[in-house]
């Protein structure tokens, strides 16, 4: 730089400039990385090991009172805790597995509708990206009006081909089917959208070379398009499993704390808000967190490892 | 509908099949039309619908509500948006969200862009994986320690702790979409900038980063709208000033008996927006969405 421009007066300044613009580009690496690395990992590693201590503790009330290092006594209550973490473990699973089974076929269903181009397809893609982009919060209370059993949308609808009105959020059982109904409406278009986008990208000679050897749709489908679009299959799957295991935000908002009275849509996340929250107790609360961590973290790893295999 | 296809069909590919195929596959591939368009309108009406009938519900008076035979024909009123804007304070959450999400998406992007391209560029796979972490971990396990530090700070209930957690969302969705929008830029031109006299950071600076205006787009919208959706962290560390809109609508069915008609416009006045945004720029949120799905 300083021999292109020799009419420079300060050299003194100039030099320590370029000394710095050379050790910055020297080091651009881990001068560009880690800042962003630095904030994410103080608000991570900081608060997980905390928990992971609290979670040793018998911590409640508040997190400033005295507490005793009680060892594994947390996990071994949560653990053998029949009434809420085992049947929370069992709605998380369940609402996870079952609005995934949907989501992905009702999403794969409408991909392939939406592949080739046809009119109007703009104003099917908004209409698919409108739940999308809702607030959760605000969706919540959009069905708790339609789900209202007795001046819902959903009953009246229901009236109309002579089926008795359903108590869908207020009953004890259909709860959390209709949650799970909520959280299809919400995210079956995030994996149209994933795998429109692994169809678009797929050749198209694997399904002529079929199409001319005799296969039908429904061959062609599932021996050439769906083995081709298993990865992508499984990234839609890992993206909106993390988040269905996750879930807070519509069951909250429709059933409240704890999930209702009966606890009836009480997913790990819910509870573990509950006992930090409404309840305070934290060292419990930590036990639970820390279980849900590796249910999730043990699930991530299993989709990956089947994604590296169907990959090859 | 079905008889104006066959006087449309075009005939020309039919004609070069055998006799027995002509006859029956214009047939088939009609019916596969109807069936298409038929489930097609079933999906948009599954999707629309809800949320068409929150609207509506929102210029209803409660009675009407109330009133079955009023689903769809009743007289229009506005007074549940009057009362939601104006005797529950809507146009300060409403700020209050706007504000959030954008400092949090601003910070975000000068952080997480940068942090992109040196991951994409020295393919720091390792470090990547401690953002995108962030997205795995489940929130409640942050929010009561981060609760105890910054209720110590004297923060909560401020902005700046709420922009902190909303930067939390936003950082790892922004390192991964760009992180995925860097890795299909070609490294070419910072070469040849680099060979015409320009520094690496210079080269980034001048080249790069005008290139990468769409992927950065992409990935502010994103965050923007997550940020402004984003409920669990607000409901722990808002205050009564700083309340987000999502807390707001929550709080308000925490009385005896739900205002529907208000409650309905309160959503409506939060979806609203973000629907708004999502219209204009679909094709961002599309390509932020799908980012990095597709690869192998």
């Amino acid at each position: 730089m300083s021999v292109l421009n020799p009419g420079r007066t300060t050299a003194a300044t100039a030099t320590t400039q370029e000394k710095f613009s050379a050790w910055a580009n020297r080091h651009r690496k881990w001068l560009f990385a880690s800042p962003a690395m630095i904030f994410v990992g103080i608000l991570i590693v900081f608060p997980l090991a905390w928990t992971l201590y609290l979670s040793l503790t018998d911590s409640q009330g508040s997190v400033r009172a005295a507490s005793d290092f009680v060892g594994f006594e947390n996990y071994l209550t949560v653990l053998t805790d029949t009434e809420r973490f085992w049947p929370a473990v069992g709605r998380t699973l369940s609402f996870t597995l079952v609005a995934l089974g949907f989501e992905v076929v009702l999403g794969m269903a409408i991909a392939l509708l939406l592949w080739r181009p046809f009119r109007g397809e703009k104003w099917v893609r908004v209409a698919i990206l409108l739940p999308l982009v809702a607030t959760p919060v605000a969706v919540g209370m959009m069905w708790r009006l339609i789900f209202d059993p007795n001046i819902g949308f959903a009953n009246q609808l229901l009236g109309l081909v002579g089926i008795p009105p359903q108590p869908w959020l207020s009953g004890q059982d259909s709860a959390l089917p209709t949650t799970i109904f909520m959280d299809v409406w919400q995210w079956t278009p995030m994996v149209v959208l994933i795998l429109l986008a692994g169809l678009t990208s797929l050749s198209d000679e694997p399904d002529e070379a079929a199409r001319m050897d005799g296969a039908n749709a429904f061959q062609r489908f599932f021996f050439v398009t769906l083995p081709l679009m298993m990865p992508t299959v499984i990234v839609a799957i890992l993206l909106r499993g993390i988040d269905a295991l996750k879930t807070f935000d519509i069951l909250y908002a429709t059933k409240g704390k704890g999930g209702g009275s009966f606890h009836e849509v009480e997913t790990l996340n819910v509870y573990a808000y509950g006992l930090s929250f409404d309840y305070n107790q934290y060292g419990l609360s930590s036990a639970v967190l820390i279980l849900f961590f590796m249910i999730i973290i043990g699930s991530m790893w299993l989709l990956t490892m089947r994604k590296k295999a169907v990959s090859k | 509908m079905t008889l104006l296809h066959e006087n449309t069909e075009p005939q020309a590919p039919a004609r070069q099949r055998p006799a027995a195929a002509r006859r029956r596959k214009p047939l088939r591939t009609r019916a596969y039309k109807v069936f298409r368009v038929v489930a097609l309108i079933a999906v948009v009406l599954f999707l629309i619908a809800p949320l068409f009938w929150m609207l509506l519900a929102s210029f209803k008076t409660n009675v009407d509500i109330y009133d079955a035979g009023k689903s769809f024909l009743f007289t229009p009123t506005g007074e549940n948006y009057a009362n939601v804007l104006q005797r529950n304070n809507y146009f300060v959450f409403i700020f209050n969200s706007f504000w959030v999400a954008f400092v949090s998406t601003a910070l975000s992007l000068v952080l997480g862009v940068p942090a992109a391209y040196a991951m994409s560029r020295f393919t720091m796979h390792r470090s990547a994986l401690v953002v995108l972490m962030a997205r795995v971990i489940p929130g409640v396990s942050l929010l009561v320690p981060w609760y105890y530090v910054f209720s110590n700070l004297k923060m909560v209930g401020g902005f700046e702790v709420l922009i902190l957690s909303h930067m939390f969302v936003a950082l790892p969705l922004i390192v991964y979409i760009m992180m995925s929008y860097f890795d299909g830029l070609p490294l070419e031109l910072e070469e040849s900038a680099q060979v015409d006299g320009l520094t690496p950071i210079g080269a980034f600076r001048r080249i790069t980063l005008p290139l990468s205006v769409a992927g950065m787009a992409t990935a502010g919208i994103l965050s923007f709208i997550f940020s402004w959706n984003n409920f669990m962290f607000a409901l722990v560390l808002s205050g009564s000033k700083t309340k987000t809109l999502p807390v707001a609508i929550f709080d308000f069915v925490s009385y005896a008996s739900i205002d529907w008609g208000g409650l309905m416009a309160a959503a409506t006045v939060v979806t609203i927006p973000i629907m708004i945004i999502a219209l204009f720029t679909q094709k961002y949120i599309v390509s932020g969405l799908t980012a990095g799905a597709t690869k192998g």
